[in-house]
């Protein structure tokens, strides 16, 4: 019962730190795009802008809807809903923290404890291409179809250099549970040092899985208007754009415990040797968050630093670069192992 | 061969151009990452970088003094109005922006008007003016002066023909154009 309890509890937290997350994250990138740029970003709502994503949501709520009369009604409404239960979804199999202890029950910070944990992100990721497909079809615009069949290719392709890239962490970890691959990073002990290849291409396809630029070819103005959302108005289109900051969110924190020992840092041991363990696992959930939110810093950080790929290169990049490299790189982690192992 | 250099230094204006090439990329340029770190770099810095932004309803920039704007028509110290209507700035207008009908002082106007004849109606239709500041130039009365002000958006554009009442400075709200005299105008 107690655990019952404290799932749906971890679920409303998680819930409602993603959407927190997601909302601050639309301010972080105007911030940060205004800093880079030697501007000062949104100041009016609030101190520093401050209230700024509240007066943005209010806006989106409050403006008009519109449904074109030659879109498929239901598949309209669908779109979005589908990219955000899928973005949300994510975050079930991660590791958050440290166990937490109350009355004797060991509870971890986790909604979920597959032993397939990996593949269940990359099962729900891909679904996310639903969202973006069935939007940019039900549209009935060519831009919005255009759009969502580009990213729908892109999604599909950079897939598999990123599940090829992971094939050489699991190997490494012996195990396709979160947990586990998190609990072998302790202290500084993390794949990155193991897997510097493995990481940078995970990273690349980590970027063109959330239509980041320079991978948002699927939503690029200059030639598709709005991509796949062309149509989209109010609440809906603010669902998606909602959705691509979650799924950052969640890919940071999926980065961060496949490469950057999740939560673990330096002296944590320690810590939970002395410390009563619901602390500790606060603060190793706020270890994991910080790296989370560095990633989607550097996210923002690439936006504003490097322009767009073309299409040609982006496919060039991931069947002809990433999708070979990704494949040595399997090869070299199993020559590793081999050689060490004995 | 030597007059072809010469041609070719004049082109250049600024030294800023640059000789394209479309040569092969060397490996490592071909690896993007270098590249990529750097140009995070140069974005990082900027991060630190002074904002050249001003909060603008509260703070407002500096024009330089050879900024043209609204038009302003003088008054004197003793608060008359210095225009006579001699209509040299509406001769001089290259976009015909200014009408006036002129009309004679009477007694015991003498403290509104400096000269014997004064504009009853004086007329500058911002749509049409191109803010050169020949109107400034032509007037022998040292009566128009274009300020630092802008011209304010409007949805009406019979708004934009302003009138007397907005052009004339009120004599408690001086306008002050000593950035615009030139030195043959100061007297
Ligand atoms: S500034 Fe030039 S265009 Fe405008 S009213 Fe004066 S003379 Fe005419
Ligand atoms: S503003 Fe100057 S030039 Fe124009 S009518 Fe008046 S006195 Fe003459």
């Amino acid at each position: 019962m107690i655990v019952l309890i404290f799932k749906v509890l971890l679920i409303i937290i998680l819930f409602v730190i993603s959407l927190g997350v997601a909302a601050y994250a639309t301010y972080g990138e105007r911030k940060v795009a205004a800093f880079m740029q030697d501007r000062i970003g949104p100041d009016r709502a609030g101190p520093f802008g401050i209230l700024q994503p509240i007066a943005d949501g209010v806006k989106l709520f409050v403006k008009e809807e519109i449904i074109p009369n030659v879109s498929d009604k239901l598949l309209f409404i669908l779109g979005p809903c589908i990219f955000m239960i899928t973005a949300l979804m994510t975050s079930a199999v991660i590791p958050w923290g440290t166990p937490m202890v109350y009355e004797g029950t060991v509870l971890k910070l986790q909604v979920a404890d597959i032993n397939i944990g990996i593949l269940y992100v990359f099962g729900v990721v891909s679904l996310g291409v639903y969202g973006i497909m069935i939007g940019g079809w039900a549209s009935n615009n060519k831009f919005a179809l255009l759009g969502a069949v580009r990213a729908s290719s892109q999604m599909i392709s950079y897939e598999l250099a990123m599940g090829m890239s992971l094939i050489a962490v699991i190997m490494m970890n012996g195990s396709l549970s979160l947990t586990d691959i998190v609990d072998q990073q302790k202290g500084l002990n993390w794949n990155i040092w193991y897997q510097p290849l493995g990481f940078i291409i995970f990273l690349i396809c980590a970027f063109a899985e959330c239509n980041r630029t320079p991978f948002d070819l699927p939503e690029c103005e200059t030639e598709l208007v709005g991509g796949y959302h062309t149509e989209y108005s109010s609440m809906k289109l603010g669902l998606y754009l909602f959705a691509e900051y979650i799924n950052m969110f969640i890919s940071g924190a999926v980065i961060s415990c496949l490469y950057f020992g999740g939560y673990n840092f330096p002296g944590l041991e320690y810590l939970s040797s002395v410390l009563n363990p619901n602390l500790v696992a606060v603060i190793s959930f706020g270890a994991l968050f910080t790296k989370a939110l560095f990633f989607v810093f550097f996210f923002m950080w690439i936006r504003w630093t490097i322009p767009r790929f073309r299409y040609d290169q982006l496919m060039k990049l991931g069947w002809q670069i990433l999708l070979p490299l990704s494949i040595v790189n399997v090869l070299l982690t199993g020559a590793g192992l081999t050689i060490f192992s004995k | 061969m030597q007059r072809l250099q010469i041609k070719k230094d004049m082109m250049q204006l600024t030294n800023r151009s640059k000789v394209v090439s479309n040569k092969e990329m060397s490996f490592k340029e071909k690896l993007y990452i270098p590249a990529i770190l750097s140009g995070m770099g140069v974005t990082f810095k900027h991060m630190f970088k002074k904002s050249v932004s001003l909060r603008y309803p509260e703070v407002t920039r500096e024009f330089s003094p050879v900024y043209r704007g609204m038009h302003v028509l003088k008054r004197d110290e003793q608060g008359r109005e210095n225009c006579t209507a001699c209509g040299l700035c509406a001769v001089a207008c290259p976009a015909e922006a200014i009408t006036m009908d002129a009309a004679e002082r009477n007694k015991g106007e003498e403290n509104l008007y400096r000269e014997e004849k004064y504009a009853a109606k004086y007329e500058i239709n911002m749509l049409r003016c191109i803010f050169c500041g020949l109107c400034e130039e032509a007037c022998p009365k040292d009566a128009i002066y274009l300020t630092d002000r802008i011209v304010p958006t409007e949805y009406k554009r019979n708004n934009f023909i302003y009138g007397k009442d907005v052009l004339v400075e009120k004599i408690d709200e001086r306008i002050d154009i000593t950035k615009r005299k030139k030195e043959y105008t100061i007297d």
